[in-house]
């Protein structure tokens, strides 16, 4: 999927991304030389089609983590299925970054079954862009930047 | 006037949305994880019941026996077997830098399987829109059996046995996701019903270009009549590599895995 600036005759370059959370996702494309912008907008089918590819339009700058897809997308997982830890990967030098009262509230309110793995990204997220206090915007901004439809 | 508008083909430009790029990424990983796996070999039927999941753990538990690292990848994501045939115990899955780490038998077979992240007795369910569920359900299993291949830590094996569910669609996706196709081994009854459908599996097996190893004849001796074995072998010009009676016996086994282990 590319799009192209009929009237410059250019490729049109990933701008952003925007999950507002109802099962639809818009990805928006920049002219590099009108600037005019246009969006992108999938339905809910056409959103889930792209996501059980396990890729992300307007690509992603993380690396998945594992079984990603099936954490993820199964809603029948068992609630102690993953051992995961503390939830610290990434080998960063900047201190664990703080959860806000309602980030940990919005996290609760994740299945257990990925809770680990969303709990991780997030970490992971703030500790590369030296954020000390994760708060529920914070997650929202990561979720669009990384794409995470599924969270 | 028509506007004139350059192909797909014609844009070259970066572009970091590139959904191709990811998907090579992904079939990278895979390729990345099973560098250490001598050969992928399919446990493959086309019929339901005959005894593949069995014969799959039997046969990992013999190459174990004889010294052999050895894998199961349930592939049977809506029927998953193996854990119990495998008596695997019921743990929570660990990691290891970026994969997770593969249950173990008491002989030492390494084994992944949905059963063990499923809630006990949940079908495996997906999010999704209520609609087309079937569309989109095809694509997610499909991304599961990548993610079972290339997420989980199968180390050093010389076998990665994949036990396929009935059907021939497993199969097709797992041929897409390795840069080699896997090593099939057949697995019948004597009946001539069964000898059709995995004639259908072994011809869509061969067109993909997968090698046969040979053919399994299970439940032998039983209510079953038939020469299903020797119809296959004729016919695809392999040899039966074992007839497994009923209940067989560890020695059964083993002979089984010596013939698996010479076709390499
Ligand atoms: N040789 C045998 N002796 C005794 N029991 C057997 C033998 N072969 C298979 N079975 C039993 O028959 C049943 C069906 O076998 P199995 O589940 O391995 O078949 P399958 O081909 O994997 O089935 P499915 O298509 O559903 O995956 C199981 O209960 C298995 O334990
Ligand atoms: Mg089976």
């Amino acid at each position: 999927m590319k799009f192209l600036c009929v009237e410059c005759d250019r490729q049109m370059q990933f701008e952003e991304r925007q999950l507002p959370g109802d099962g639809t996702l818009a990805a928006a494309f920049r002219c590099p030389a009108c600037g005019r912008t246009v969006a992108l907008l999938t339905n809910p089918m056409e959103t889930q089609l792209v996501a059980s590819l396990g890729v992300k339009i307007g690509g992603t700058t993380i690396e998945p983590q594992p079984m990603e897809t099936v954490r993820g997308m199964v809603t029948t997982g068992r609630d102690d299925a993953f051992d995961d830890g503390k939830g610290e990967t990434g080998t960063g030098k900047s201190p664990r970054p703080a959860w806000s009262p309602e980030a940990q509230e919005r996290l609760a309110r994740v299945p257990n079954f990925v809770r680990g793995m969303v709990k991780r990204i997030y970490l992971d997220y703030a500790k590369e862009r030296g954020i000390a206090e994760i708060t529920p915007a914070i997650m929202d901004t990561a979720r669009t930047e990384l794409g995470l439809e599924e969270m | 006037m028509p506007l004139n508008i350059r192909t797909y083909r014609d844009l070259t430009e970066a572009d970091r949305s590139g959904l191709v790029d990811q998907i090579v990424a992904q079939r990278r990983r895979v390729a990345d994880r099973l560098a250490t796996v001598r050969r992928v070999l399919a446990v493959l039927s086309g019929k339901g019941g005959v005894g593949k999941s069995f014969v799959t753990a039997g046969l990992a538990r013999a190459l174990v026996r004889g010294g052999r690292a050895t894998g199961v990848l349930d592939a049977d994501f809506n029927g998953p077997t193996i854990p119990s045939l495998l008596d695997l115990p019921v743990a929570r899955s660990t990691f290891h830098d970026d994969a997770i780490e593969p249950a173990m038998s008491p002989e030492g077979v390494r084994c992944f399987s949905m059963a063990l992240l499923l809630e006990d007795g949940r079908p495996l369910a997906f999010r999704g829109p209520e609609t087309e569920g079937h569309v989109w359900r095809e694509t997610l299993e499909a991304a599961a059996l990548r993610e079972f291949l290339a997420d989980v830590a199968w180390g050093t094996l010389d076998q990665l046995l994949v036990d396929l569910p009935p059907g021939v669609q497993r199969f097709q996706e797992l041929t897409e996701l390795l840069a080699v196709p896997p090593a099939v081994l057949a697995v019948t009854i004597p009946t001539a019903e069964s000898r059709d459908a995995v004639r259908r599996a072994l011809h869509g097996a061969v067109e993909r270009k997968a090698r046969l190893l040979g053919v399994v004849e299970n439940m032998v001796g039983g209510p079953f009549t038939g020469s299903a074995a020797d119809e296959l072998a004729a016919e695809f010009g392999i040899p039966v590599l074992a007839r497994i009676p009923w209940h067989p016996t560890p020695d059964v086994w083993d002979a089984i895995a010596l013939s698996v282990r010479s076709t390499s």
